[in-house]
This record gives structure tokens, C-alpha cells and sequence, in this order.
């Protein structure tokens, strides 16, 4: 059953991979916030352009 | 405040995807649908000739182009589609690469085109789920690394620093499949289209169903997962319920599933220890998996009424529901006890049917909807329409599931039923026939599923066309800020050590590769020593016959795995050991007893004479009445094609099956010989067949099957 092996072995550097990605992303502080970016991912990045034109001219 | 960037993102790579989800996941239902309705009109399996070739439209072979059009079509699509829309407006970039995108789109679909040519014709590596041949898994590697390239480079050129969790799964998504199929696809050549698994017998069972349960896993559960995170809050306009349990949720999943194949190999001659560490890692995967469920429900948290209203929000709440059900129905199914009953029988196809309807399909469709009126910038084109399309396919799903439950209950409580007098009460048939019903009731809810789908791909085109596509959809925002300054006067590989990501890529394709090379032909052909000293290599044309077993997908019905149950080994004979499956390249275990288990079809108490399997290819309701087995008539008259034999024996040498150096150029001497006793023994009850029909060769191998072991017995039996 020597494939045991390459499986294993398979297996843990994949879930070492993870574990390297893991460690990563807390150093680079992705999950310092851990409320924000599921507020941001709601809004769409239309360009301020469109936004001006629906000014009233009043508040122009 | 730095200044605003303006790009613009591609929405027409979106588009794409979102039409070839559309029309192949019609196509996949319709072949799942017509497969279904052959258990119920078998004289509906047809073959015809295709050449030197046949192109079979029967179960054995439509199912692999089902599963494979479902999952790899369907969902593969719609992975993508979800992805190209999501991961652009996460990143704030447009993909680094329209080329690569629209490469990414062609090939994929180049791939799905050959699937769909190849396995009709009985080109098929014989692995569940890997079934399709060696130069179409090139081109999978090929283009996933094209998909993983430009998903990299726009990481690195994106505009938020932040990755949301979505594309985390996405990220697991790529990595994982990339590993698995370079693995499990390692097969040996013998001519273009046809190839051995390098790995044999119980290794390569436990190879297989590591990748089986893994594209599970990673190709219908963690990228559809960073599609509900993304989709879900989307389409109800709130954010997730909690967003550290989608943090959680991610890294927990991902740790505990790559551990759980072995819970599939249960009871068979799988080592025992390897079972139990699958069955602990199965069990503990229903707590990150409800966690992601309740995240999803909950998201929905005082916007109930919103569910109510909202087709959309109809359809995710349903997926998320049978994602929560099949992810508690797993960990159950991967216990000993459990799997003891629900193994080989109908219980796994309503348990796949509610992931793959329920979760996969809802979910795809729940998206879909949402995004045709967005990138087409207009409206839904008949709402009434899709809440029709929404109740059709839940009802659908009930129809498919409820009767394959009941029918697979039934049918382990059946099979293991032993009278007073401590006989088996039913024979197999017995079995077979009172499934029909179920298999009837079960094909109209695939019905049902099908319809909903017609429907949703008349709404979603009269959509389209009432919109217009914004190909280009105009973005902006500000520029990520350096953390690090740039150094001036570098060093020439900087500009590697700039581009991280895709170097470690490369590299570990490269490590891969390399060490599966050097790795698995060493391991493996080592490891083919026979533990059982009676257990012999294949005769030339058993070895051919074998092909044509493996060719027809006689696997998908009929396993060749006996376990050590009082009820199977008194239907069939001693329980199968490790030992005897050494030769065989590729396993041919089998998932699914629609018919009766072929491990021990040769032995005394089961064999039944050449005539009868001959007139039992030929028509198999005449032999044994209420059979549902598809009829294999053309192999009466077709030739073996014997100019193959040496290449066979040299391949199966190369792997490590002991047949002599230069036996190849004898070898089709052997397979005449061998094929004229069973023409004679036909003959003696007056059936003329030619000297190379195929049915010799098949029936060679059936009359094989677990012989090698029970001479073993009787040589101990004479001491």
C-alpha cells in the first residue's frame, strides 16, 4: 500500500500550502477586520461621474 | 486621498460562461434524464457502428458523458461565470488577460466538445468521474493553469488589498483540482485514446476515490461556496451574517476535506486504518460545513419577507437548505454502520442528486438570474416564469430524491434479508424488478428538473435580448498603495521575485510533475508483488476482454468488490482481498450494484457455462427475465482488434505485471488458442461464432473473475 504514502504525502503539502497561505494572510493583516470588507463587497464602484450628473442643480 | 483610476470590466467573458452554463447544463440534464429512463426501457440501449469503432448510446456509457456533462460542463461554467463577474469587482481590476480569459473559455469548452465525442465511442480511462482519456487530461492541465494564471495576475493587480473570502475558496478551488488530477490521472499510453492507469488494484481504488471525493470537495462544494458568499449577500443587499465564521468556515473546510476519500472504500480491502482516519475526517467535516450553512441562512437574518418576494432569494435559500442536507447526510453515510446499508445502492444517487440538483443547480440558477438582467442592464424578462421555473425544480428535486431513498432502503434491506432457514430470501432480480417503479417515478422528477431548466433558458434569452450587453462596464477606483518602496538599480531576478505568485505556480507544477515521474513508477511496481502466490496476470485475451468491460462501463452497474458481510458472502463467495487485484489496471471496483456484484462471476458456485453468457450478451431479458442489462449483440459479430495485443502486454509489463520479455510476440498466438476452446464449447451447443469475435474475449474475462483464488482453495481442500 506504498501509494498510502504519496498520498499522505500529497495531501500534507497541499495542507501545508494552506497552512503557509494562512499564516500569510494573518501576518499581512487580512483579517485585522474582520466586519468591513462584508459591507464593502455590497457596493459596485460606478464611476463619481455618473453620481454628479443626478445632482439637482440647486445643489450644484 | 489618492486619485481614482478608471478601468473598465469585462463582462463579456461573463456573458460567455453564463450561455455555455446555460446550454450544456440542458444537455447534461437531457442525458441524465435519458439515462434514467434506460433503467426503465432497457431495449432503449442501442449501439451502432461507428467505423472500425461503435458508438454506444447505452447506460454504461452515457452515464460517464452524464456525470461528466453535469459536473464539469454545467457547474465547471458556472464556476466560471460566477467567477469572472465576482473576482473582478472584488479586486476592483479587470482580469489581467483577455486573451487568456477567452483561451480559458474556447479550450474549456474544446474539452466538454471531446468529452462528448470520446465516451459515446467507449473512450474512457474507466475511473469514475476521470473517465475521459489521456490527451483530453493534457489539455485540462493545460487550460487550468491558463484559468490560474490570469485569476493570479489580476490578484496581484488588484485595486483592494483586502481578499474577500470568496476568493480564498476560489484560490483552495484552483490549487486543490490542480493537484488531484495531475495525480490521479497519471496513466500510461498504449495508443492515442486508450491508456492504463499506472496505479493497480487497491491503489488505485484509494488514488481514485482521493480525487473522487476531492472533486467533490473542490469542484462542486468550495468554489460554489465562495459563490454563495459572494451571490447571496449580493442578491438580499446585506452583508454576510458573520464574516469571521466565513473566515473560519474557509480554513477549517478546506484543512479537514482532502482526508476524506477513503469513505468511500468501506468495508473493502482497503487497509482498515485508512478507513478510519476517512471516516474521522468525514465525520468532523459537518461542523465547518454547517457553520457555512447557518452563514448563508442567516445572512438572510429579518429579510425573510424579502424571501418571499424575491425568486432569487427563493432559490439560494433552497440551495443553501440542500447544501445543509447532503453535508449532514455525508458525515452519516461515512459510518461504518450506515454505509454497510446504503453502499452500491440507490441511497448514494438521491444523496449526489441532492448536492448536485439541490445545491450545484439551485444555486447556478439563483445566480444566473440575478446576473443576465445586471451585465444586460435591463429587467428580468417574465418573473411568473422563473417562480414557475423555481417551484418546477423544487418539486423535481422531491420527485428525484424521496423515491431513490425508498429505493435504495429497500434494496440493502433485500439483499442482506436471510430466511428462517438462514438461505437469502430474494435473488438478485428479485431485487432489480421492484426497483422499477422507483426508477420510473424517479425519471419524471428528473423530468420535472429538465423542464424548469427549458424554461429558465426561454426567459434568460428573451432577456438578453431585450437588454444590450455592457461588454466593457466602467469602474473606478483608487490604486492600491505600496507598502514597500521600490529599490532602484535591481538585480535581474527582482522581476521574478516581483511576480511571486506566479512563479510559485510554476514551480510547483514543475515539482509535481517531476516528482510524480520519479515518484510513482518506483513505488508502484514494487508494491505489485503478489501477497497471494495463486493470483496470476491476465491471459492475453481476458486482458482484451477486460477492455471491453472497461470500454462498455460495465463498472457503473456491476461492482467487483464482495465485503465481508454473511449476506454478500453467501450471494457471492468468499470476501475480496487486496492480494487479488494487483494486475488490475485500472481497478474496476465499481460504486453502484444495479446489477449483481462480478468479483467471483467465475467461480463454482456462481459460473455459469460459455453458451449462457453468450446468449446472455445477446440478449440478456431472454436469459434472465426482468433484467434491466442493456443488450451487447454487436460483439457477437464485431472483431477483436488483436493488432493491439503487444502493445497491451508491453504496457502492462512496463507496470509491473509479470509477463515474460518477448511474450507480446506470442501472445495473440495464447489469445487464439484460448478463444477457440470457448468457440468450440459454443459450438458444441451448435453457436457459430467467428474466432475473434469480441464475445469470446469477454466472456474469457468473466469466466476469470476470481478463479485465481479459489484454486487456493480447492488445491487446500485436497491436502
Amino acid at each position: 500500500m506504498s501509494v498510502l504514502i504519496l498520498l499522505i504525502g500529497f495531501s500534507i503539502l497541499i495542507a501545508g500550502g494552506f497552512l503557509v497561505a494562512f499564516i500569510w494572510s494573518v501576518k499581512k493583516g487580512q483579517y485585522d477586520d474582520d466586519y468591513t470588507p462584508s459591507v464593502r463587497m455590497l457596493f459596485d464602484d460606478k464611476p463619481i461621474t455618473e453620481k454628479k450628473s443626478s445632482l439637482t442643480p440647486k445643489q450644484k | 486621498m489618492q486619485a481614482l483610476e478608471k478601468f473598465q470590466y469585462d463582462n463579456k467573458i461573463v456573458r460567455n460562461f453564463a450561455f455555455a452554463t446555460i446550454i450544456w447544463g440542458v444537455v447534461g440534464m437531457l442525458v441524465g434524464l435519458w439515462v434514467a429512463l434506460l433503467m426503465v426501457f432497457p431495449q432503449w440501449n442501442v449501439t451502432g457502428a461507428a467505423g472500425k469503432e461503435t458508438i454506444g448510446l447505452t447506460f454504461g456509457r452515457l452515464r460517464p458523458l452524464h456525470t461528466n456533462a453535469v459536473i464539469f460542463a454545467f457547474v465547471g461554467n458556472g464556476i466560471f461565470m460566477g467567477y469572472y463577474y465576482s473576482i473582478q469587482r472584488l479586486l476592483k481590476a479587470r482580469m489581467a488577460s483577455d486573451i487568456l480569459s477567452k483561451i480559458h473559455f474556447w479550450g474549456w469548452q474544446l474539452i466538454i466538445v471531446a468529452a462528448a465525442l470520446t465516451l459515446p465511442l467507449g473512450m474512457t480511462t474507466g475511473k469514475e468521474y476521470a473517465e475521459l482519456e489521456w490527451p483530453i487530461d493534457i489539455a485540462i492541465t493545460i487550460i487550468w493553469v491558463v484559468f490560474g494564471w490570469n485569476m493570479f495576475a489580476t490578484i496581484l493587480k488588484r485595486r483592494e488589498r483586502h481578499l474577500y473570502v470568496a476568493i480564498w475558496f476560489y484560490i483552495a478551488t484552483f490549487v486543490t483540482v490542480a493537484v488531484l488530477h495531475l495525480v490521479n490521472s497519471f496513466e500510461f499510453p498504449v495508443s492515442f485514446l486508450h491508456s492504463y492507469s499506472w496505479y493497480a488494484g487497491v491503489q488505485d481504488a484509494l488514488v481514485q476515490w482521493w480525487y473522487g471525493h476531492n472533486a467533490v470537495a473542490f469542484f462542486l462544494t468550495t468554489p460554489y461556496l465562495g459563490l454563495m458568499y459572494y451571490y447571496m449577500p449580493k442578491a438580499a443587499n446585506r452583508p454576510v451574517f458573520s464574516y469571521k465564521l466565513s473566515i473560519i468556515h474557509f480554513w477549517s473546510l478546506i484543512f479537514l476535506y482532502i482526508w476524506a476519500g477513503p469513505h468511500h472504500l468501506l468495508y473493502t480491502s482497503l487497509p482498515n486504518w485508512a478507513q478510519s482516519l476517512g471516516i474521522v475526517f468525514s465525520f468532523t467535516l459537518i461542523f465547518p460545513s454547517w457553520g457555512g450553512m447557518i452563514n448563508g441562512l442567516l445572512t438572510l437574518r429579518g429579510a425573510w419577507d424579502k424571501v418571499r418576494e424575491d425568486v432569487i432569494l427563493k432559490f439560494m435559500v433552497v440551495a443553501v437548505t440542500a447544501y445543509g442536507m447532503a453535508t449532514f447526510e455525508g458525515p452519516m453515510l461515512s459510518l461504518k454502520s450506515v454505509n454497510a446499508i446504503s453502499h452500491f445502492t440507490d441511497w448514494t444517487i438521491a444523496h449526489v442528486h441532492v448536492g448536485g440538483l439541490g445545491w450545484n443547480g439551485m444555486l447556478t440558477f439563483g445566480i444566473l438570474y440575478w446576473l443576465i438582467p445586471k451585465i444586460f442592464k435591463t429587467e428580468l424578462f417574465s418573473k411568473r416564469l422563473a417562480n414557475f421555473h423555481f417551484w418546477i425544480a423544487t418539486l423535481g428535486i422531491i420527485f428525484y430524491a424521496v423515491p431513490m431513498y425508498w429505493a435504495g432502503f429497500q434494496q440493502a434491506s433485500m439483499w442482506k434479508q436471510f430466511t428462517d432457514a438462514g438461505q437469502l430470501k430474494y435473488q438478485f432480480i428479485e431485487t432489480v424488478t421492484y426497483m422499477k417503479p422507483f426508477y420510473a417515478i424517479r425519471s419524471f422528477g428528473g423530468f420535472l428538473f429538465l423542464v424548469g431548466a427549458i424554461v429558465m433558458m426561454y426567459n434568460l434569452f428573451k432577456t438578453a435580448t431585450k437588454g444590450k450587453l455592457v461588454a466593457n462596464e466602467d469602474a473606478e477606483a483608487p490604486a492600491l498603495q505600496k507598502i514597500f518602496s521600490q529599490h532602484t538599480g535591481e538585480h535581474w531576478h527582482r522581476k521574478i521575485e516581483r511576480r511571486p505568485i506566479p512563479f510559485l505556480i510554476a514551480t510547483l507544477i514543475v515539482i509535481l510533475i517531476g516528482g510524480i515521474i520519479e515518484l510513482i513508477p518506483t513505488f508502484l511496481i514494487k508494491s505489485n508483488v503478489p501477497t497471494i502466490s495463486s493470483v496470476k496476470p491476465y491471459t492475453p485475451l481476458e486482458l482484451q476482454g477486460r477492455d471491453i468491460y472497461r470500454r462498455e462501463g460495465c463498472y457503473t452497474c456491476h461492482s467487483q468488490m464482495v465485503r465481508p458481510f454473511r449476506s454478500e458472502t453467501e450471494r457471492y463467495g468468499e470476501y475480496s482481498k487486496a492480494g487479488e487485484f494487483v494486475y488490475d489496471h485500472p481497478f474496476q471496483w465499481g460504486s453502484k450494484r444495479t446489477g449483481p456484484d462480478l468479483a467471483r462471476e467465475g467461480t463454482l458456485n456462481l459460473k455459469k457455462t460459455d453458451t449462457w453468457h453468450f446468449n446472455h450478451m445477446d440478449d440478456p431479458q431472454a436469459v434472465s427475465p426482468g433484467s434491466i442489462m442493456p443488450a451487447y449483440s454487436f460483439m457477437l459479430d464485431k472483431e477483436l482488434d488483436t493488432a493491439s495485443t503487444p502493445a497491451k502486454i508491453k504496457a502492462m509489463r512496463t507496470m509491473g505485471v509479470p509477463y515474460e520479455k518477448g511474450y507480446e510476440y506470442i501472445a495473440n498466438k495464447d489469445l487464439m488458442n484460448q478463444a477457440a476452446k470457448i468457440q468450440r464449447n459454443l459450438f458444441n451447443d451448435s453457436i457459430r461464432v467467428k474466432p475473434n469475435a469480441e464475445v469470446l474475449a469477454i466472456i474469457a474475462y468473466l469466466q476469470r473473475l476470481g478463479t485465481d483464488t479459489e484454486k487456493n482453495k480447492i488445491a487446500e481442500n485436497k491436502n
